[in-house]
Formats: structure tokens, C-alpha cells, sequence
């Protein structure tokens, strides 16, 4: 299965540019990357490094424009819209904004991640997104909507909504900012025990030492070049 | 409202959801498409009352063919027909009878307002010509200076039209002559005038001294039992030496009158440019009503594209909401319309109300004109890269 490489994630001689004319301008410059399955990779470097950029080209949020991205198998570079979709669903993304829905409670947000794959009752996704949420210590906040929820735990809803659907990879931007000490040790610890048990790889951005400490590699981009492979 | 959703779409009924988060943007929302709806159903009511009462003095006769001169593009208007036509049309041996029919207008001084009433005069002793209401009261017609009234003539109040009957007939003068009211019928004031009576021929050339009897102004014919009107009518135009009559079928009369009225007169073109008006500001208020709700989620759309979500599942969305104020925004819409062309007929006895087939056909426009607008508005999605729109 191509979810059983050694490496769901190789980028080769990626580049990528903003803009338009006079105005393009180039963010990312000749990135080579392996991402080992199971293991947690950290982008760091400083504001504007291009880290996020890479983390969206990588989680095929953004076409690739030059070079080669290979996801669970597939090149990403000119991929259908088709091979996109379903290689999204095998993903889970925390955005740095948490992008939850504001209409939709807790629970209803989560629900989403896990409706996409169209394969369980609706009684039965209810239930699991209860239990995510509840692992995480928001049992308590299910039929909350984000506006009532202050930003760590709308912060955890993001988390729970992208792990329930068993993703393959994860990618998450700052996941533990708005988080405080115990919960953000409690998402990491949760992260990397999907990486021993399930073998989930873990691409994330962030700034956070203590998640420094537990990752398996980490990768530092200054002005969009990668300059460090650490481990 | 969620859970019924919820088990019949078979996931979040996110569409209700998004409308309902803000009950006051809900309640504009419903208000624009209302308000459409309202603009759509007047006009449509205008026009319609227009074909209405353009067919409305059809309805008083009953005839098969229908002669006329060349340039009587409507039952009013136009030149004579000379009688010597009926009688040639009865040489035909599927035409069975034959009738001359005169129009012209009365002009009733009335304490405050003259009503300019649409005449009709016929043959009293040939009530087949006439519409069963009308046949049963012909009896009245036979005396000399004797009418009929439409009872929902404009200026003729109700319960004056009321006390109208044969034991309390009402007489008012009319060209020096005296013309007794004893019976009413069902009309209704048209655009053309203010209401219609019903006279005999042989009062009606006592009312109007320099029309002639020789002269009506159509000529309405009865086929035999079985008989096409149209063959007839085909074979009559070539049995009349007078090419520029109009030999028509009576049917193809009433619809080459309302084809007029609405093509060719200036009032049904302004009306028809009033619904197409109506349409046009109505699809704008609803595109703008479905485009501002998929731009105000944008965000949350990117990020179900980010999640795996297809273009179908937001398109089932934008239908979902389509739907919902389609159906919301449609039922303060029918009643404003109602109540508004209900006030509009009552202020002028035009024909103006609600039908089943407007209601119809502006909700399924409705529906169809927010899901088209909410498919365009979601063509950004589809085209753009998730990261770019959050």
C-alpha cells in the first residue's frame, strides 16, 4: 500500500513562487525532503522562512508548481482534482487559525472530519466525535459553538478534528500555540503515541521547545531555503 | 428542524445551520427573497389581469366562428361587417346559425363619476349565442330600452348593483333616450373601459341612431354537432368574396386579441417589460442574497475542500440553503403578493389576484434562481488552491 512507504512524504528540487509579473517573488528554493513514516517532523525557522508555505505544498492545500512532491505515493505536481480529494481524506490538518466552522458546535465540526469518508452511520461518528473530544477534555463542551469556546480549546476541537478520521499523515501549523503546558503535552503525547501505534507521520510548524524536545527530526528554512536537518 | 434535515439529507444539515447562526441575517436574507417574490407576483398579477380581461367578453358569448373586418385586431376595435356575410356564411352546410354582434360604448353620467361602460347589443331571441347566465336572462332583454349591467362595474357601488332586479329596475338616461336596468351579470371593469351591459340589437341602434342593422360589428357563427370550426372557417374564407374579413375560429379570435393586447399595444408591452423587470431586479436580489452567504463562509468551505470534501457536497449545500429560502422567503412572498394584488383589484375591479400556476412557477423560479446563483458564487472554490482562501 502506498500508505506503507518508507517515506509517505519525499520532496525533490521543489520551488515555489508568489505573484504575478514584477511582482513574483520566489518563497521556496530547491527543497529536498524525506519524511520518515511514524515519525514527527518539525519545520522551524523564522516568520516568512516559507515553513507554512511548505507545510500547505506538502499537504496538497496548494499546487506544486515546480518540482516534484510525492505524497503517500502520488506525485502531487499537476495531480487531478480527483487524486487530490482522496488523498486529502487521508489526511488531517490543524490550521494555525483553527478554521473551525462557526455555526457548527464542537461536536458537529468534528463530525465533519470523520463524514468525509461516507462509511459510518451518523450515530455512530456522533459517538466517536464525542470520545475524541472527550480524550482531549472537552466532554464537557460537545455542544458548544467555537464563539463560546475560548482559543486552546478551540484549539483541541481543530486537534480532535483532525485525528478522528485515522489519518495517515498529519500536518499542523503551531498546534499547540494558543495551548497551555499540560494540554499541549497531552496533543503531542497523543500525537506520537499515533505515530508508535498506528505509524501516522507528523509534519508540523512550530516555535514550541517542549515539542522540539519529542520530535524526531527537525528541519530549519531560512528565506525559504532548508538550511538544517537535524536527527 | 436540524435532526428532520439531518435524516433526510443523511449528513449536517450545513446549509441550515449557516442560515440560521444569525437570525437576523436569516431574516434579511428571507426579507430579499420575499421581496422578489412580491416584485415577480405584482407584475405577473398586471399581466395576467390583462390577458383576463381581454378574454373576460369571450366569455359572455358562445360561438363557434367568427367573423370580422380586416382591421379588428380586438373584439372593440376595428370597422363594420355587412350582414349579407351571415347570410352567406349559412349556405355552408356545417354552419347551423348565425348572429350579428354590436359593441359601443355608453357613456352613464353618474352623480360623481361618468362610467364609459363596453355595450354589447345581440339577438334576445337567440340566447344560444350567449354564455348560460346570460341566455337565462335574455327574456328581460326583449322589451325595447331594456339592459343588462355587470354588476362589478367600476364606480357602480355594490349594494346599488345589488338592488338591481327585474321587480326594481334602475333607469338612467343615455343620448335622449331611457334605458332600464333589470338584471345584473358577472363582468369586471377591463383597461379598456369601466364595465360592460347587455342590451338587445334592436335597443342598442336606438342608443347608438348612426349605427345601421346591417352593419354589426362581428359576426358570430354556430356549427353543426361535430363539425371542425376551423375547416368551416377555411372553407367560409374561400366562400366570401370580401378577402379582408377575418374568418377565424372563435377560440383563435380570443388568443389573436390577447397576442395583440400583449404584443402589439402599448400598455401590454409596458406590462411585459414589467415582469421581465420584475424577473431581472428579483434574480439580482436573490444572486446577491446566495452569493454574499457562500463568500461570508468562504473560509469554512476551503477548509471541508482541505478536508476531502468535493465541489457536489458544497453544491448540495448551496441547493440546501436554496431550498430553505426558497421555501421561507416564499411563504411572507405569497401572502405580501396576495394581499397587495387583493388591494390592487378591489381599488380598481381590475382582475388581478394570485393564481396556482404564478405561485407555482415563481417558487420553482425562486428555488432555481438562488441554486443557480450559489453554483456560481461557488466557482471561486472550485477553482482555487484551499491554502489561498483561508
Amino acid at each position: 500500500m502506498a500508505g506503507q512507504n518508507k517515506y509517505p512524504i519525499a520532496a525533490r528540487n521543489l520551488n515555489h513562487w508568489f505573484g504575478q509579473g514584477e511582482a513574483r517573488k520566489q518563497a521556496l528554493f530547491d527543497i529536498n525532503l524525506e519524511v520518515e513514516r511514524g515519525s514527527l517532523t518539525v519545520l522551524v525557522g523564522p516568520s516568512g522562512s516559507g515553513k507554512t508555505t511548505l507545510l500547505t505544498l506538502l499537504g496538497c492545500l496548494r499546487d506544486v508548481q515546480n518540482g516534484s512532491v510525492q505524497l503517500l505515493g502520488h506525485e502531487l505536481n499537476e495531480a487531478s482534482g480527483a487524486t487530490l480529494m482522496s488523498l486529502r481524506r487521508r489526511l488531517g490538518f490543524v490550521f494555525q487559525a483553527h478554521n473551525l466552522h462557526n455555526s457548527l458546535t464542537a461536536r458537529q465540526n468534528v463530525v465533519m472530519g470523520l463524514q468525509v469518508h461516507g462509511t459510518l452511520p451518523a450515530g455512530q461518528i456522533d459517538k466517536a466525535a464525542s470520545h475524541v473530544l472527550g480524550l482531549l477534555g472537552l466532554g464537557d463542551r460537545l455542544d458548544y459553538l467555537p464563539a463560546n469556546l475560548w482559543g486552546g480549546q478551540k484549539q483541541r476541537v481543530a486537534v480532535a478534528r483532525a485525528l478522528i478520521g485515522n489519518p495517515d499523515v498529519i500536518f499542523a501549523d503551531e498546534p499547540t500555540a494558543a495551548l497551555d503546558r499540560e494540554s499541549g503535552g497531552n496533543v503531542v503525547a497523543l500525537i506520537k503515541r499515533l505515530g508508535h501505534e498506528r505509524g501516522t507521520t507528523t509534519v508540523m510548524v512550530t516555535h514550541d521547545s517542549r515539542i522540539l524536545d519529542q520530535a524526531d527530526r527537525i528541519v530549519t528554512l531560512e528565506d525559504g531555503r532548508l538550511v538544517d536537518k537535524v536527527r | 428542524m436540524t435532526r428532520l434535515l439531518h435524516a433526510i439529507l443523511g449528513r449536517l444539515p450545513i446549509g441550515w445551520l449557516q442560515l440560521t447562526h444569525s437570525r437576523a441575517r436569516f431574516a434579511a436574507a428571507l426579507a430579499g427573497v420575499a421581496f422578489a417574490n412580491v416584485l415577480v407576483f405584482v407584475q405577473l398579477g398586471i399581466m395576467n389581469s390583462m390577458a383576463t380581461a381581454t378574454l373576460k367578453p369571450y366569455d359572455f358569448f358562445s360561438a363557434d366562428i367568427m367573423i370580422s373586418a380586416g382591421d379588428a385586431n380586438s373584439m372593440t376595435e376595428g370597422g363594420n361587417v355587412a350582414r349579407q356575410w351571415l347570410l352567406q356564411s349559412l349556405a355552408d352546410p356545417d354552419v347551423e346559425s348565425g348572429m350579428g354582434l354590436f359593441i359601443g360604448t355608453v357613456s352613464w353620467q353618474r352623480a360623481n363619476r361618468t362610467l364609459g361602460l363596453t355595450t354589447y347589443g345581440i339577438d334576445p331571441i337567440q340566447p344560444k349565442f350567449l354564455s348560460s347566465d346570460l341566455a337565462s336572462k335574455t327574456a328581460v332583454m326583449q322589451l325595447q330600452g331594456a339592459g343588462l349591467i355587470d354588476r362589478f362595474s367600476r364606480g357602480l357601488p355594490r349594494d346599488e348593483a345589488a338592488s338591481i332586479r327585474p321587480q326594481t329596475p334602475l333607469s338612467f338616461e343615455v343620448s335622449g333616450n331611457t334605458l332600464t336596468l333589470y338584471d345584473t351579470f358577472a363582468g369586471g371593469g377591463g383597461f379598456g373601459g369601466d364595465g360592460y351591459m347587455m342590451v338587445s340589437d334592436q335597443t342598442f341602434l336606438t342608443l347608438f341612431a348612426a349605427r345601421s342593422s346591417s352593419a354589426p360589428d362581428h359576426i358570430l357563427l354556430k356549427t353543426k354537432p361535430g363539425a371542425d370550426p376551423d375547416q368551416v372557417a377555411a372553407r367560409l374564407r374561400l366562400l366570401i368574396s370580401d378577402k379582408t374579413l377575418r374568418v377565424r375560429s372563435y377560440a383563435a379570435a380570443g388568443q389573436e386579441d390577447l397576442s395583440y393586447q400583449q404584443t402589439k399595444r402599448p400598455t401590454g408591452i409596458i406590462f411585459g417589460f414589467g415582469v421581465i423587470i420584475g424577473i431581472l431586479v428579483g434574480l439580482v436580489i436573490v444572486y446577491q442574497v446566495l452569493s454574499t452567504d457562500v463568500s461570508d463562509h468562504m473560509r469554512e468551505y476551503a477548509t471541508f475542500k482541505a478536508m476531502g470534501y468535493s465541489h457536489l457536497f458544497f453544491l448540495g449545500i448551496v441547493i440546501e440553503e436554496a431550498v430553505i429560502l426558497g421555501v421561507f422567503g416564499f411563504i411572507p412572498g405569497i401572502a405580501v403578493g396576495t394581499a397587495i394584488l387583493t388591494a390592487m383589484a378591489a381599488a380598481t375591479t381590475l382582475p388581478l389576484k394570485m393564481t396556482f400556476g404564478m405561485a407555482l412557477s415563481v417558487f420553482v423560479g425562486t428555488v432555481i434562481a438562488c441554486t443557480l446563483s450559489g453554483a456560481i458564487a461557488t466557482r471561486r472554490l472550485a477553482a482555487a488552491d484551499p491554502a489561498d482562501l483561508f
